[in-house]
């Protein structure tokens, strides 16, 4: 860890690449996100916690384009734009690792890394440029645990799935990945793959958004960590800066005893 | 594999996976795995068919075991194997279409109208009978893929409608003949000897080239999963059962050459060899066909990999009944007539029956257009020897409900083992 945040430094100013500013969404009478700040920046991995029904999921659900914000403002590389799909985040270079994988149990690694964007020549299926182009992203992220591109996801283990669907992300030349709890389902050993995984991505340049429960993982590998608390947000900390506790208690209850929030108008 | 022979020494990031030496050995090893992780496809439906053939063979072998026969298994079975072809698309979804059968009835009497008593062309009439099937597969389409509601329902109302268009259109009691020489030699004409035997060699090499060009590209790129070995030994049997069956056709069949001649691969084998290679390579081998896959094995990922999953269950709803009409010319053109029964009493579940007993599966994502082959000639060989070995047609369907139930099993124990394999 000491290497990175070594680097970090450099990157830490970097204009963020994808700012939110005010977001509201409700579900009907329910108010989910209430006028949400949030800053990605390259090169980082900024840790999104909050208790359960904090709004974590409503979030990046409203990022990834799955369902619109109700407010706010949405902007890319310093420029607004209109997601109004996952097809619109996904040309920004936004994607998503869902919590629950959404792979296709019934294709293979290859197939799955490449869904909804098959490689074609002549309106035909290009599997070799595909498997040779998945293998390359394989290869790059240093995943040593798939034994073959052509198995079946369904007879990968949890971990492996997971490094599938990480994959899958990056292929795009994506400039920022979005986690949901990676590493819930998984073991001590396959955690750990999977977070230096998480860790290698923002090391390569790309806005990495960690979704998790565990703190343990969140220090592991976060430069940033916001806080959701009850659909607001409640702060943006350092994770180098800040204790484990102190997180605790900005989760539970919005606030610091530590450092009392200055700006609290409500 | 260029790209792995300098691997920069600081962080050597050894390749996902050697492309090692592939032979028949280790090739025969994967696919025993695969068959105990509960990846079975449609052997047991093949060992089935053997099995069938063998007992039939050694109980009334001048009976059953003749070219008579041979060419009258494919003449009774057509229609189910063509109505469980479109099926796989659906059951490929996890969906299922009960209408298939009366959309068959429905398009064929559509047909009648417009060749008998309309007076078109044939060509014309059988474009209106398919169209009218790209409609009701559109409706129902629309209804499961928009609306939501259930497949069963929409396809069960579809079922008690479709009868009544058809009757309305055919009018009560009554049949339309097909006087059409065109529409009539379908399924009561042969090719001339020369026709099949040039088909058949010309099927042969073009299989051989175009699996030999897949295997030389996959081998070039320095990629697993091809084996020159295997590739001969698939063409080489592909090349003997075509070659054998081509023979057999084109042996006399007539009891009275004399009077006449019966000889010749019939024309609906090269119509069902045809859409057998269209349809699977559209499933294999287009983005569309990989979505279909997509959407069945998990709908949710699907959507989100930025998939149209409601126009991907459209069109294959518009392709189940689209087949389904081609299937009714073929009934209607073997029976010289479209009658209130066409496509009705058992045409659909014997469909429904043919996929899943070729191993395709009810809880959707797998699945190939060759299952249906595979098992509409299981149930058409049940059908025909039992009736052969004079057994009451009680008998027959009681044996018929059996292999379901048998193949619906085998799918049902492939997936518990498959979960227990880690497989899901």
């Amino acid at each position: 860890m000491t290497a990175t945040a070594e680097e970090t430094p450099t990157t830490a100013s970097a204009e963020p690449l994808l700012s939110l500013r005010n977001i509201n969404k409700s579900f009907g009478a329910v108010h989910v996100l209430r006028g949400v700040d949030l800053d990605i920046r390259p090169g980082r991995v900024t840790a999104l916690v909050g208790d359960n029904g904090a709004g974590k999921s409503t979030l990046i659900k409203g990022i990834a384009g799955i369902h619109a914000f109700d407010s706010g403002e949405y902007t890319f590389e310093g420029k607004p734009v209109h997601v109004h799909g996952p097809r619109d985040a996904n040309a920004l270079g936004i994607e998503v690792v869902y919590q629950d994988l959404a792979l296709c149990d019934n294709l293979d690694v290859v197939h799955n890394m490449f869904l909804g964007r098959e490689q074609t020549t002549r309106a035909l299926l290009d599997e070799s440029a595909m498997e040779i182009k998945a293998r390359e992203v394989l290869d790059g992220l240093s995943v040593r645990t798939l034994k073959s591109v052509r198995t079946q996801v369904a007879s990968l283990s949890g971990g492996q799935r997971q490094t599938v669907a990480i994959a899958r992300a990056v292929l795009w030349n994506s400039r920022i990945v979005i986690l949901d709890e990676p590493t819930a389902a998984l073991g001590v050993a396959q955690t750990e793959q999977v977070l230096k995984l998480v860790r290698r991505l923002a090391d390569r340049g790309l806005g990495v958004v960690l979704i998790s429960h565990n703190l343990n993982d969140v220090f592991a590998v976060a430069d940033d960590i916001a806080v959701l608390y009850l659909g607001q947000m409640a702060a943006q900390l350092d994770a180098h800066t800040v204790s484990n506790s102190q997180v605790v208690q900005w989760i539970t209850t919005g606030k610091s005893d530590a450092e009392p929030r200055k700006d609290n108008d409500r | 594999m260029s790209t792995t022979t300098t691997p920069a020494p600081s962080a050597p990031t050894p390749p996902v996976e050697e492309a090692h030496k592939e032979t028949l050995g280790t090739i025969a090893r994967d696919y025993v795995t695969k068959v105990r992780g509960g990846d079975v496809g449609s052997l047991p439906a093949v060992l089935g068919l053997i099995f069938l053939v063998i007992v039939f063979t050694s109980l009334r072998g001048e009976t059953f075991t003749n070219q008579f026969n041979f060419a009258n298994l494919f003449n009774q079975s057509a229609g189910v194997m063509v109505i469980a072809m479109g099926l796989v698309f659906v059951l490929l979804l996890g969906e299922i279409d009960l209408s298939a059968g009366f959309t068959a009835g429905t398009c064929a009497a559509v047909i009648g109208v417009c060749a008998t008593e309309r007076g078109w062309p044939w060509y014309l009439a059988i474009l209106a009978g398919i169209a009218t099937g790209a409609v009701i597969g559109l409706l129902i389409g629309l209804l499961v893929a928009r609306l939501g509601i259930p497949s069963f329902v929409v396809t069960l109302a579809a079922f008690l409608g479709l009868q009544g268009v058809m009757l309305l259109i055919i009018g009560e009691g009554g049949t339309i003949p097909y006087r059409d020489d065109k529409l009539l030699a379908i399924m009561n004409k042969n090719l001339p000897v020369w026709l099949g035997w040039t088909l058949c060699i010309v099927g042969i090499l073009a299989y051989g080239l175009v699996t030999y060009l897949r295997v030389k590209r996959r081998l070039d790129a320095g990629l697993g999963g091809g084996s020159l070995q295997l590739w001969a030994l698939k063409t080489g049997a592909v090349a003997v059962v075509l070659l054998w069956m081509t023979y057999y056709f084109n042996l006399e069949r007539s009891r009275n050459p004399a009077l006449i001649s019966l000889k010749g691969v019939p024309i609906v084998v090269v119509i069902l060899f045809g859409l057998l290679v269209v349809l699977t390579f559209m499933l294999s081998r287009t983005a569309w066909g990989r979505h279909v896959y997509a959407v069945g094995g998990n709908a949710e990922a699907a959507r989100r990999a930025g998939i149209a999953v409601a126009q991907v269950k459209l069109s294959c709803f518009m392709m189940c009944s689209s087949l389904a009409a081609v299937a009714g010319l073929l009934i209607a053109s073997r029976d010289n007539s479209v009658s209130p029964s066409t496509g009705g009493s058992l045409t659909l579940l014997y469909a429904v029956g043919a996929a899943v007993i070729g191993g395709t599966s009810l809880f959707g994502g797998k699945g190939r257009i060759m299952d249906a082959v595979i098992g509409g000639l299981v149930i058409a060989v049940i059908n025909n020897g039992m009736l052969m070995l004079d057994q009451p047609s009680g008998r027959v369907y009681l044996v018929t409900g059996l292999v379901l139930l048998l193949a619906a099993s085998v799918d049902a124990i492939s997936r518990r083992k498959a979960r227990a394999s880690g497989r899901v």
